[in-house]
């Protein structure tokens, strides 16, 4: 149950990104997560809503966009998405391939309001 | 000056006020891909703004685990992160590793609780020092950065981070080594490596360990090769028994093998 210190570092990164902006409110969180990042979607959605309560993301939503891996076939050099776990190439077999995306915890996009006052 | 613990090292804030050293020279061994797009503030609107970060998550933790690397590389350490379930062998593996390789190493442990682990290796004469998480299920940077001011590097080759027992967590989370071990002992079966497929693609090597076990377990060798290659498929998987000096022998080879510097 690692996802609520994941939590607790994305919060921070909200409020240091709500500070630089003079935001006063986030009210919209999109992030990524790779399938291979190691994290698991539904207990960092409850982790998320259990802190951001005394954060500055109280109002927030989370939205996550799961990326599933993609990669890259060093001897096709087709690129494809994958649905297993592995890094087959599915178009020629081969093991020789890089992983493009899939593997990381991203926060990609905030959306913040400012006191009128 | 580092400025939470006044070590010599320099570090780098990526968020907020970016500070500068003159003094910056070493090299962290992984990249930071982030854009920064402030947000155009105009006080007479009180509208949403959007803003576009794309930042990794576990930056902060980054940023520390390369300064931990810098502590290593500056010492001339190689560090590596050992993990497994708990109860496969990763302290009775350093316990003897000592008999089979002339490398000066030590270890930082971390456990839920008690100092047992590091007790048995100093019992042993190797030098240990303990992080105690509390509840949390994996070591991070910091952790790691406390535990380094109180273990003496000079002299030393290696430095391995023994991991909280756990094949999910502590996969997530660079600690600022060079290296991860990991182990898969014999009674745990062979459907680990598809079962725990993040932990396994993350490896550097898979040592499964117990192997003087492998006549009483179903455990398929051929079985583990096999998943171990769909996930990381340039990677060493060594077979490892402490009652069979020739598998140690294997593993501090490997070990001098992928010393920094050496490959």
């Amino acid at each position: 149950m690692h996802e609520y210190s994941i939590v607790s570092a994305l919060i921070e990164q909200c409020e240091q990104h709500a500070l630089a902006n003079q935001a006063t409110h986030i009210t919209r969180v999109d992030i990524k997560i790779g399938v291979m990042s190691g994290v698991e979607p539904a207990l960092l959605h409850t982790a998320f809503d259990t802190f951001k309560q005394d954060s500055i993301c109280h109002n927030a939503q989370l939205n996550m966009q799961i990326q599933p891996l993609v990669i890259l076939c060093n001897d096709c050099q087709i690129e494809s998405i994958l649905s297993e776990r592995t890094i087959i190439c599915p178009a020629c077999q081969s093991y020789r391939t890089r992983v493009l995306d899939g593997e990381e915890m991203l926060l990609m996009q905030l959306e913040m309001e400012q006191d009128g006052d | 000056m580092c400025k939470d613990c006044g070590c010599s090292l320099t570090r780098h804030d990526h968020l907020g006020e970016h500070t500068h050293h003159n003094d910056h020279s070493h090299a962290h061994g992984h990249s930071h891909t982030h854009e920064h797009q402030e947000l155009h503030t105009n006080p007479q609107l009180n509208d949403k703004k959007t803003l576009s970060v794309i930042h990794k998550i576990l930056d902060k933790n980054d940023v520390e685990a390369g300064h931990n690397r810098a502590h290593f590389e500056a010492h001339n350490i190689t560090a590596f992160n050992i993990m497994s379930s708990p109860g496969s062998g990763k302290t009775t593996l350093l316990e003897q590793l000592k008999e089979y390789t002339q490398l000066n190493y030590a270890v930082i442990e971390g456990d839920l609780e008690t100092s047992r682990d590091a007790d048995r290796l100093i019992a042993k004469g190797i030098k240990a020092y303990q992080i105690q998480t509390g509840s949390a299920c994996h070591l991070d940077a910091f952790m790691v950065h406390g535990a380094l001011h109180h273990l003496p590097l000079e002299g030393l080759d290696i430095c391995f981070i023994e991991n909280v027992g756990n094949l999910v967590c502590p996969a997530s989370y660079d600690v600022g080594t060079h290296k991860n071990i990991v182990l898969l002992s014999v009674p745990e079966g062979d459907d680990k490596i598809e079962k725990y497929p993040v932990m396994f693609r993350r490896a550097d090597v898979v040592l499964v360990t117990k192997c003087d076990l492998l006549p009483h377990f179903d455990f398929k060798m051929d079985e583990a090769r096999a998943q171990l290659k769909k996930l990381n498929p340039d990677i060493q998987l060594l077979e490892v028994s402490i009652k069979d000096g020739d598998s140690m022998r294997a593993v501090a080879h490997w070990l001098k093998d992928n010393m920094r510097g050496t490959q």
